[in-house]
């Protein structure tokens, strides 16, 4: 996630699961964690025995506020209002963590003299591009440091990758030890929080002021040598044109408390699915190569290897380091086709030129672009962001290949979908040849995942999947062999693409040998197919061959896969499974211990230097250079990691410290600005003139219209969500009798009082709608979404879980009928978790038609 | 005052005048994992990555629980976890091709091998006809923008690794997204 | 620490339970509502899905769908939703709404076990019996579906199947017990909100943990299954033990149950009574032959 990538160093939660139980206090926010991740809320509960204060902010009353000491209600949307206040509250008060901050973050750094906040320019930072709705960073940059060429266009191999890096120069930063140099990054923070006030929370996210101030004071009692506070969080910040901000904003808070890299601290997030986590850090993303490497990207110079090189090498800081892990790919890739005097084969790999994510992806099947599409567990006709449209996507694909479990959305889009079901189109109108192919589950095959923590667990296979289901590993095997012979002899560029791709996996009936890819995956020396034990081994001369650096280590000799390993007595279980990087359970785990190596306080002991043995020990690996003793200090002019002082916690970062400002890394901003949702009820009341994201990347188009700033057509606020018995788009779950008796169909939650106000009663059906589509549900009218006073007037709030679909046992209308694409610039994440809508009493059929795809085209003709 | 209490707890202690009779399934009651075959296995559903313990007899999945030496979940699950088994073991269960051609009103059964070859000449004949050596301006980029792919949140890490392996790297087939972004 | 020992002692006599009676302690102030109970209940004992609220589907009734405990839902998840009125006691925090804020009561209920139970009583065929585990289980191959258990139980518990006719409630996971097993509702709870074991362990830690409770200002703490609380009327005991959070009736638990069984004669008098009847018969006959 950049936005703890930007501030710290890696996207991934800073700690696990298990270490909530020794938090003293416990903030979740953007997150339903009682409800989405039950088993892992099982050490707030032991942290809440223990005497630890639990605050949940969110919108509704979930099981996790029933859990919880204090919920906090606010309006969806509005968190970095909150979280902007806890700051000013931080700074204003004094109750900023001094040494850590003036040690581990970049507090001191001087920013050059052209930036400007947001607070000198009424809502934007420097570098703004009205016309292109982006930002260029260079006035973003610390002062005395050179800059980069600008890039051309739409870089969004910004948006997981290279944000780590800072500064790209030799000459030392300039510093104000003292804090007090008005363009000190410190200063510049201060500046730019100090209207958010609890005032401010109090209109504009409609927390009572004693309730914010409560927080406030928990978080603050909670956080020093002897303390720590944990955050926990997950989608419902993600969701949002500024959901990176949002996790940006929460990391900065972090480190001003000093919470980042100790024990019972940091900032879990809680990830969706079983390896989502996995899934970026080998990425079945479209702007990554694995462990984080960028896809080479035409907008910046990517013409050769070294051009390539140049852009994701750090001078300083452990990406120096990225050459090795490049080239090392390319071996794993293409064999014995990648050497040296060919640029080891980089000319095959595919270079991407503009913004190829998910919502983009459905826009280039609407208009043709897009023929064909593989769909691998995935059931973009419910959980694709205005699912009309996602379903329109598919009915325009030549062919559509679907492997899951069971006749998903997807795969039924053509014959089940509600716009075939009412005749609006007919299966006799579709083109789209479907493959529906029968895919096995987790027990049936062996390999790993990576859950929310970074934790790889490998697991065996216990059964053969039924007839002619099989793995993806099988259905990938054999597919490269037929494309493979298809394109035998073939001597185009794409011939030898496919040709020079290294596929040299044993099988068994044809199930590739897992244990096999996992072996190129943690890296191996070409010469003698040794394996190497972790990324330090690893090369840029051709001599060593890797998939993925970051798991490097994972199987370092023949027979030792670590995923495999069981042995979890001890505190931070360094015996269970494996934790990339290098095993490393809590990340920056060096800033546990105070400048001099000693722990902050033995309650919070984790990682603290050894003078005897002269090395870094504790209970985790130390996430550092393991013998740099705490006094290093690097030499002038000094590369990678030896340009960082023994007291750099940050190790991925340049400068090896904490972000209070991002300089690079964020395409929005250095810091966290209070926008409104795309579509929200209220303006801004810090930036009236900038009411909304600057550089939120929009699709506004007939099938695709956006509400207008307080529409009085759509008054209140929806938000979509999960619930404990169902599981994302439903096809694990809405087939599965067991659960689907427990949420047997779709629902909206409304609060009582707009209930009375359309004249429904509980279980009766409403209809709720956007200009993109209308659905059907019964209300479920409840407390637990109060109405909140905003701007002073009350506002309501629907909540709409969105699991359901037509298929299944539970069925429900699509959620996401409702939803809209829309990108946060850097994450390229959509905007479900706050927007807004029309409801009224009544089916579907009874009402006129507000939001079918022609009303919203006849809208846009009167507007 | 019950005066017939005393009675009833008495004949209670003697369980009647009969004992009530041990029935010959509870006389043979027994964990029907017994014997079984058990691996360990990670739940597919949610992120927390809860072991599982998995129990099979003669090639059928009997009872998915909570691996106990877990650091994490210590045995226990959430009902999605607790229902893995009904998830894998579950009669709604895809187990063969389904396949329908362009403006089909239904279904078709077709053998898994004439699928993949099927597949393989739809993917060749799309990137044949999209294939982009160099974009607009130049830059060589080897790519195809008319495959996409999507998923990956569920599947194994080693498949993830497959798939941006074969479809970036062997075929140009740049839009491979899965729900990170969802 | 002796202390907690010897109340535990004491209660645990006072419930009646036997030496090595187990049961189960539900703590409904650790209870997420995950429902991990009910279908880890319903995978381990096979039982089929209800179709819940009869096929009519979403009850409305907060986040309860499968409505109560049944012949094929031997755990049940309860949800309260309250919200405390504008003029309560501000205390707030946990479980304890603060004026006009919400709280949502969750609890999973199940069949107690008792240590006197009426449904044993009321069986006329000798299809329930009390276990060597101290349990009370329905062998269905001995239930003829009488029904007489049903209305014999004061918390509604064991009810006929639609399926096969007979009488069916948990069984403490019978067949798990036999191999030392867990029952498997309280190896899946997330958050321990559900313990199995011995009773004479179980009753100790909720005195406990009900003083725990009221000392962190949950005044209604209370222990449900307790004689001297006089929670479970003219029941005996229990060996399914609750923490409760507010009053019995708050989570459709009868606060004084009743055994019906108190106003008549038990089944098993008559049933004796008949038995009687036939051994004077087949005496009678024999001395006839």
């Amino acid at each position: 996630m950049p936005g703890l990538g930007a501030r710290l160093g890696r996207g991934g939660a800073t700690t696990f699961l298990q270490d909530l139980a020794h938090s003293d206090c416990i903030v979740i926010m953007g997150a339903n964690m009682a409800e989405n991740h039950p088993v892992g809320f099982r050490f707030v509960v032991q942290a809440r025995e223990r005497g630890a204060t639990i605050i949940h902010v969110d919108p509704r009353f979930t099981r996790t506020s029933a859990l919880s000491d204090v919920h906090v209600p606010l309006r969806a949307g509005s968190d970095i209002a909150f979280l902007g206040a806890l700051i000013n509250h931080v700074l204003t008060h004094d109750l900023w963590f001094d040494e850590y901050v003036r040690h581990y973050t970049n507090a001191s750094t001087i920013v050059g003299e052209d930036f400007r906040d947001t607070e000198d320019l009424a809502g934007l930072f420097s570098g703004y591009l009205p016309g292109e709705r982006r930002y260029e960073f260079n006035t973003w940059r610390y002062a005395g440091q050179a800059t980069d060429p600008a890039p051309s266009g739409d870089t969004n191999q910004d948006s997981q990758g290279y944000q780590q890096r800072v500064g790209r120069t030799h000459r030392p930063l300039q510093v104000d030890p003292t804090l007090q140099h008005p363009n000190c990054v410190f200063q510049i923070v201060k500046r730019h929080f100090a209207r958010y006030t609890p005032e401010l929370v109090e209109e504009t996210c409609g927390v009572p002021r004693e309730l914010f101030l409560r927080v406030a004071d928990a978080i603050t009692r909670n956080s020093g040598p002897e303390r720590t506070t944990a955050f926990a969080y997950a989608v419902a910040w993600t969701q949002h044109t500024t959901g990176t901000q949002m996790i940006s904003c929460c990391a900065l808070l972090q480190l001003l408390l000093g919470n980042i890299g100790r024990p019972g601290g940091g900032i879990m997030a809680l990830r969706g699915h079983a390896t989502i986590q996995g899934s970026t850090d080998i990425p079945t993303l479209y702007n990554l190569l694995p462990g984080y490497l960028p896809m080479p990207n035409t907008a910046q110079p990517c013409a050769t290897l070294a051009d390539h090189l140049r852009q994701v090498t750090a001078p300083t800081g452990w990406w120096h380091h990225a050459p090795a892990y490049m080239v090392s790919l390319l071996k794993a890739y293409y064999g014995h086709e990648a050497r040296p005097e060919n640029d080891f084969a980089y000319d095959l790999v595919p270079k991407i030129g503009g913004d190829y994510s998910f919502q983009p992806m459905l826009l280039m099947m609407q208009e043709g672009a897009m023929q064909g599409l593989f769909c691998m567990g995935q059931n973009p006709a419910v959980g694709g962001q205005n699912a009309r449209l996602a379903r329109r996507a598919l009915a325009n694909l030549d062919w559509l290949v679907v492997r899951d479990l069971f006749e998903t959305e997807t795969a039924a889009f053509w014959h089940d979908a509600p716009e075939v079901r009412n005749g609006e189109v007919s299966a006799k109108e579709i083109k789209t040849e479907v493959f529906l192919l029968p895919a096995a589950v987790t027990p049936e095959k062996e390999g790993s995942y990576t859950n929310t923590q970074r934790l790889v667990q490998w697991h065996d296979k216990a059964v053969d999947p039924p007839g002619d289901a099989r793995s993806e590993a099988w259905f990938i095997h054999n597919l490269a062999q037929r494309v493979k012979t298809l394109y035998a002899g073939d001597r185009s560029a794409r011939g030898r693409q496919i040709q020079s791709l290294a596929w040299e996996y044993r099988d068994d009936e044809g199930e590739p040998d897992l244990e096999t890819v996992l072996k190129e995956i943690n890296g191996y020396n070409v010469g003698d197919a040794r394996l190497v034990p972790d990324y330090t081994a690893l090369k840029d001369d051709g001599s060593t061959a890797c998939g993925c650096w970051i798991y490097s280590g994972i199987m370092p000799e023949e027979g030792r896969n670590l995923a495999r390993n069981r042995n979890g007595d001890e505190r931070a279980a360094l015996g269970w499974g494996f934790a990339w990087p290098a095993n490393r359970r809590m990340l920056y785990n060096r800033a546990s211990a105070r400048p001099d190596g000693s722990p902050w306080s033995e309650r919070k002991a984790w990682v603290w230097w050894d003078p005897e043995q002269g090395r870094w020990t504790g209970h985790d690996s130390p996430d550092f250079p393991v013998s740099k003793p705490p006094d290093f200090q690097p030499l002038p002019g000094a590369d990678g990691m030896d340009a960082h002082g023994g007291d750099a916690p940050f190790i991925m970062m340049a400068d090896g410290k904490g972000q209070l400002y991002a300089a690079t890394g964020l395409r929005d901003g250095p810091l966290p600005t209070h926008y409104e949702p795309w579509e929200t009820p209220v303006g801004n009341r810090l930036y009236p003139d900038q009411p909304r994201s600057p550089s939120a990347k929009l699709h506004d188009r007939p099938t695709n219209r956006y509400h207008a700033i307080a529409d009085p057509r759509f008054p209140h606020v929806i938000t979509t969500y999960r619930l404990t018995e169902h599981h994302t788009a439903g096809a694990m779950s809405r087939f599965v009798p067991w659960l689907a008796e427990l949420q047997p169909e779709g629902f909206v939650e409304i609060d009582p009082s707009l209930a009375r106000s359309l004249g429904a009663d509980n279980r009766d059906w409403v209809t709720v709608s956007t200009l993109r589509g209308a659905i059907e549900a019964r209300a479920l009218v409840t407390d637990r979404i109060p109405p909140l006073m905003i701007h002073g007037e009350r506002l309501h709030q629907v909540g709409v879980p969105w699991h359901y679909g037509y298929t299944g046992l539970a069925q429900g209308d699509v959620a996401n009928d409702l939803s809209a694409l829309i990108e946060d610039p850097n994450s390229l994440i959509h905007e479900a978790k706050a927007f807004t809508c029309a409801i009224r009493k009544g089916r579907l059929s009874e009402g006129s038609d507000e939001s079918t795809s022609e009303a919203a085209a006849s809208s846009e003709n009167e507007t | 005052m019950d005066l017939m209490r005393p009675v009833r707890d008495a004949l209670r202690r003697h369980v009647g005048v009969l004992p009530n009779p041990i029935s010959r399934r509870t006389a043979e009651a027994q964990p029907r994992i017994r014997g079984a075959n058990v691996i360990i296995s990670v739940c597919p559903y949610c992120a927390v990555g809860c072991s599982q313990l998995v129990y099979a007899k003669e090639g059928r999945i009997i009872d998915i629980e909570g691996n106990p030496a877990s650091p994490i979940n210590a045995g226990t699950l959430c009902p999605k976890g607790a229902a893995t088994s009904g998830l894998v073991d579950n009669p709604l269960r895809l187990t063969t091709v389904k396949y329908r051609p362009p403006y089909g009103k239904q279904w078709e059964e077709r053998p898994l091998d004439w699928a993949m070859e099927r597949i393989a000449e739809r993917v060749k004949a799309t990137r044949d006809t999209s294939f982009e050596e160099q974009d607009e301006a130049g830059n060589l980029v080897n790519r195809t923008l008319a495959i996409g792919h999507l998923g990956g949140a569920t599947l194994d890490n080693e498949e993830n690794y497959l798939i941006k392996k074969l479809f970036t790297a062997g075929l140009g087939i740049v839009a491979v997204e899965n729900q990170a972004r969802i | 620490m002796n202390e907690t020992l010897s109340l535990g002692a004491t209660t645990a006599d006072k419930t009646g339970a036997r030496p090595g009676a187990v049961g189960f302690l539900t703590d409904a102030s650790l209870c997420i509502g995950c429902k991990a109970c009910e279908v880890a209940c319903k995978q381990w004992n096979q039982l089929p899905a209800d179709g819940s609220n009869g096929g009519q589907g979403l009850t409305g009734f907060s986040y309860d769908n499968t409505g109560d405990l049944g012949a094929t839902t031997w755990r049940h998840v309860a949800f309260v939703e309250r919200t405390a009125p504008a003029s309560s006691d501000p205390l707030g925090g946990l479980l304890a709404p603060a004026p006009g804020q919400t709280a949502w009561l969750m609890l999973s209920d199940v069949c107690k076990h008792c240590v006197n139970a009426p449904c044993l009583d009321a069986c006329p065929t000798g299809a329930i019996i009390r276990t060597r585990f101290d349990t009370v289980v329905i062998q269905d191959d001995v239930c003829n579906g009488c029904g007489y258990c049903v209305p014999a139980c004061p918390f509604g518990v064991p009810q006929l199947s639609g399926g096969d006719h007979t009488a069916h409630k948990c069984t403490l996971c019978y067949d798990r017990l036999v191999d030392g097993l867990e029952p498997a509702c309280a190896k899946a709870c997330p958050t321990d909100s559900i313990q199995f074991g011995p009773i004479e362990e179980l009753m100790p830690r909720a005195v406990k943990r009900v003083a725990d409770l009221q000392s962190r200002g949950v005044r209604q703490a209370q222990i449900y299954g307790d004689l001297r609380s006089g929670g479970t009327g003219g029941i005996d005991g229990l060996n399914a033990l609750f923490v409760l959070t507010a009053e019995p009736e708050t989570y459709n638990l009868p606060a004084s149950p009743q055994r019906p069984s108190d106003k008549t004669l038990p089944a098993f008098v008559t049933t004796a009574a008949a038995a009687l009847g036939l051994v004077l018969a087949a005496v009678g006959a024999l001395r006839r032959r």
